[in-house]
């Protein structure tokens, strides 16, 4: 039978961001990319968001931070990612997220980053990008 | 290929990849789900279908939370329709049920239809199979009904529960399009609604109209409110007098056997086609066809029964 692959991914709000409208609007904008897009809601805890990148066997989680807090969670994020085996997983991040912050995030382990601002081709593009 | 005893241990991450691997058709999927598969038949499979938006994650969000009270680890597999244009999805049933993200006795797995005709079933019949060899004693599989999805969630699992909701008439057209007899378990959702009462009189009227042979399992309406819970614990209780129903006088048995029969018939179709096509596609015969319908003028029915060898085309509505 043929082979139908298509980039699963998982888009979630850790901590108290207070509103999920642009990660909305992303989630569909990734599904018109031909993605399947598993949408968890706001105020996920880490373990949460890990547990549900596992069972649905995501290729990226896709993180939507407001608060700041990105680098201390992608720390955290990253280290339990590898504990718990998802090794083949990416992790991405978009959000506020002062340009000076990226190559720290790079360094921590993420794929890829989307400040504010990023166009939807260039998120799209960025994503696909991880899977040539 | 993965780890066996991984996925028989219960290992979620082998587990989830394993249902990654089916999904995608990966070749090697087939030979572990042969080596699971005499690990599995243990577990409880509820269908839970209707209308979109009826309430089917909210209530299996609640189904969930009682379920666990019992202490039964719990798996669900919930499908979303994949866009026919893009071929991407919004998978948003898991959303609902975040709650018991991360309780470790509860494994939720959302799955696009991927657009194959048959091809979810196959799929989430399989997907199954490894939630069950893994040791959950529930499994609930979610579909968005439309007709025929309602038949195909009745062929994989053991009892099925049909969500409609008061006001719309919606579920109840639906219900009256031919489906009554594949549900076990009718649930009006969203009660809190006006014309509660009155939609529940009228399904009972449809369900005692249902020919029922004297051992049958007698249909039931359970009336929820998903939302805050209300009615969920006895409609818990309604799938396992069910499930204790099937266990008397071998019906599960029998009800086992049926639908393996049906995934072999499937899987045999599925041989067949996919075998069929790939002769076919590379003979000469089947080239040439595609040659003249590019030109124009042959009528595609002389070619295909060419291409068939001198097979007739039977009437497609002969039964
Ligand atoms: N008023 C009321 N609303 C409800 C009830 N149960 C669910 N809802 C709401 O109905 C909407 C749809 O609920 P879902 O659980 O997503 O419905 P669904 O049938 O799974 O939807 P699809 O998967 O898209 O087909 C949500 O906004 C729920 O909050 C209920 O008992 N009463
Ligand atoms: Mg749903």
């Amino acid at each position: 039978m043929a082979i139908n692959k298509k980039i699963r991914i998982l888009i979630a709000k850790p901590g108290l961001d207070g509103h999920d409208k642009g990660a909305k609007v992303v989630a569909l904008a990734l599904r018109d990319a031909g993605m399947e897009v598993i949408y968890s809601g706001l105020h996920q805890t880490l373990d949460q968001i890990i547990q549900s990148a596992t069972q649905e066997a995501v290729d990226v989680i896709g993180l939507s931070i407001m608060s700041g807090a990105h680098l201390p969670i992608c720390q955290k994020l990253k280290a339990m990612m590898q504990e718990k085996g998802l090794v083949h997983t990416k992790l991405t991040v978009g959000g506020v997220i002062p340009h000076q912050d990226i190559p720290k995030l790079q360094e921590i382990g993420v794929a890829a980053v989307f400040p504010g601002g990023t166009s939807f081709e260039d998120i799209i593009k960025g994503i696909n990008s991880l899977f040539d | 290929m993965l780890d066996i005893n991984d996925i028989i241990s219960g290992d979620q991450n082998t587990g989830a990849r394993m249902i990654r691997l089916i999904e995608d058709r990966d070749p090697s999927a087939h030979e572990v789900l042969k080596a699971i598969y005499p690990h599995s038949g243990r577990a409880f499979i509820i269908g839970i279908t209707g209308s979109p938006g009826v309430g089917k994650s909210t209530l299996i969000d609640a189904l969930i939370a009682e379920f666990r009270r019992l202490d039964k680890k719990i798996g669900i597999i919930a499908v979303d329709p994949s866009s026919p244009i893009s071929g991407g999805a919004i998978l948003g049933d898991r959303l609902r049920m975040q709650r018991h993200a991360a309780d470790p006795n509860v494994f939720i797995r959302s799955m696009a239809s991927r657009g194959q005709k048959g091809g979810l079933s196959r799929a989430a019949k399989d997907a199954v199979l490894v939630l069950d060899a893994m040791g959950y004693h529930i499994i609930i599989i979610e579909t968005a009904g439309a007709g025929q999805t309602e038949v195909d969630v009745a062929g994989i699992a053991h009892s099925v529960g049909i969500v409609t909701i008061p006001g719309t008439g919606d579920g109840i057209q639906a219900i009256k399009a031919g489906i009554l007899e594949t549900g076990d378990v009718f649930i009006l959702n969203k009660c809190d609604r006006p014309d509660a009462d009155a939609a529940e009189f009228e399904l009972n009227m449809m369900i005692s109209m249902r020919p029922a042979s004297p051992g049958s399992w007698k249909a039931v309406v359970v009336k929820t409110r998903a939302l805050d819970g209300t009615g969920v614990k006895e409609l818990a209780q309604v799938f396992l007098s069910h499930y204790a129903f099937l266990n008397q006088e071998g019906r599960l048995e029998k009800k086992k056997k049926e639908i393996e029969l049906r995934y072999f018939q499937g899987l045999v179709t599925d041989l067949v086609l996919e075998k069929t096509m790939a002769a076919l596609e590379t003979s000469k015969a089947y080239r040439e066809a595609l040659q003249k319908i590019e030109l124009n003028g042959t009528d595609p029915l002389s070619l295909a029964e060419t291409v068939m060898g001198g097979i007739t085309i039977s009437n497609f509505n002969s039964p």
